[in-house]
């Protein structure tokens, strides 16, 4: 689990590549805290391009980290799921509270 | 002839991607669609992170066996545990329900297996461990 992170104007990027399970959220979440703790963008984007695999504890990763970005009112998308992890997102609501978007910033 | 496996393996975060792709490498026989593969493999890793995190909570000594069988065109998934076990079975099956709502658990995982798996079963008792069984068609013309 490699978790990187790339800016754009006013715009924080996490990019997570590699399989999200029980073993390796611990570091995800650390990394992702870090920055979130960070930015002072109006926008946080997820990418999940490069993320192999996802159980249910990536759900909850998710929902840990969407208290604490919007605490900090920023808003949330998520960009390039799998069609297995979209899913998943989409069972459990995510897309109620995080917007999917293409890369080019459009709704999908 | 049916083709089936049993592996015992240590309750422990760092066996999680191992299950789930030894039982998603055993039913490439079957020649599943990477939609089928991706679906059981979250499945397994469902069950087998329910082991490790509530079965044997707060211990290091815990086994998890894990039978798998392919039978009739079909994938059968057995996995045990002999941890706390589950006091009401019904109630952890509940989309969005977590024993331990002080973690960022979503509550989702009997749920994902439910739905990425034709059949879930699961028997527990309190003194003894956890038995989930799933199955999973993957050819229809059988």
């Amino acid at each position: 689990m490699i978790v990187s992170i790339t800016t754009k104007p006013n715009t924080v990027i996490a990019h997570l590549a590699g399989e999200l399970d029980e073993h390796t959220a611990g570091e995800a979440r650390k990394r992702l805290d870090l920055a979130i703790h960070m930015a002072c963008v109006q926008n946080f984007v997820f990418d999940f391009g490069a993320l192999t695999f996802m159980d249910s504890t990536g759900i909850g990763v998710l929902l840990g980290r969407y208290k604490s970005l919007r605490a900090k009112h920023m808003n949330i998308f998520i960009v390039n799921p799998s069609p297995h992890i979209d899913k998943i997102l989409n069972m459990a609501g995510i897309y109620t509270i995080m917007q999917k978007i293409s890369e080019r910033g459009q709704n999908e | 002839m049916n083709n089936e496996f049993t592996l015992k393996l240590p309750a422990i975060t760092q066996n999680e991607a191992f299950a789930r792709s030894t039982v998603a490498a055993f039913c490439v026989e079957l020649n599943p669609s990477l939609e089928q593969i991706n679906d059981i493999k979250t499945a397994v890793s469902e069950a087998v992170t329910n082991c490790i995190v509530h079965a044997y909570r707060g211990r290091s000594d815990g086994q998890i066996e894990m039978r798998v069988c392919l039978e009739n065109g079909g994938v059968a998934i057995l996995i045990r545990d002999e941890g706390c076990g589950i006091a009401d079975v019904e109630q952890a099956m509940q989309p969005f329900y977590t024993s331990m709502p002080e973690q960022e658990r979503s509550g989702m995982g009997f749920t994902l297996m439910r739905t990425f798996m034709d059949d879930v079963q699961v028997e527990s008792d309190p003194a003894k461990g956890t038995t989930v069984r799933m199955r999973k068609q993957i050819r229809t013309e059988d």
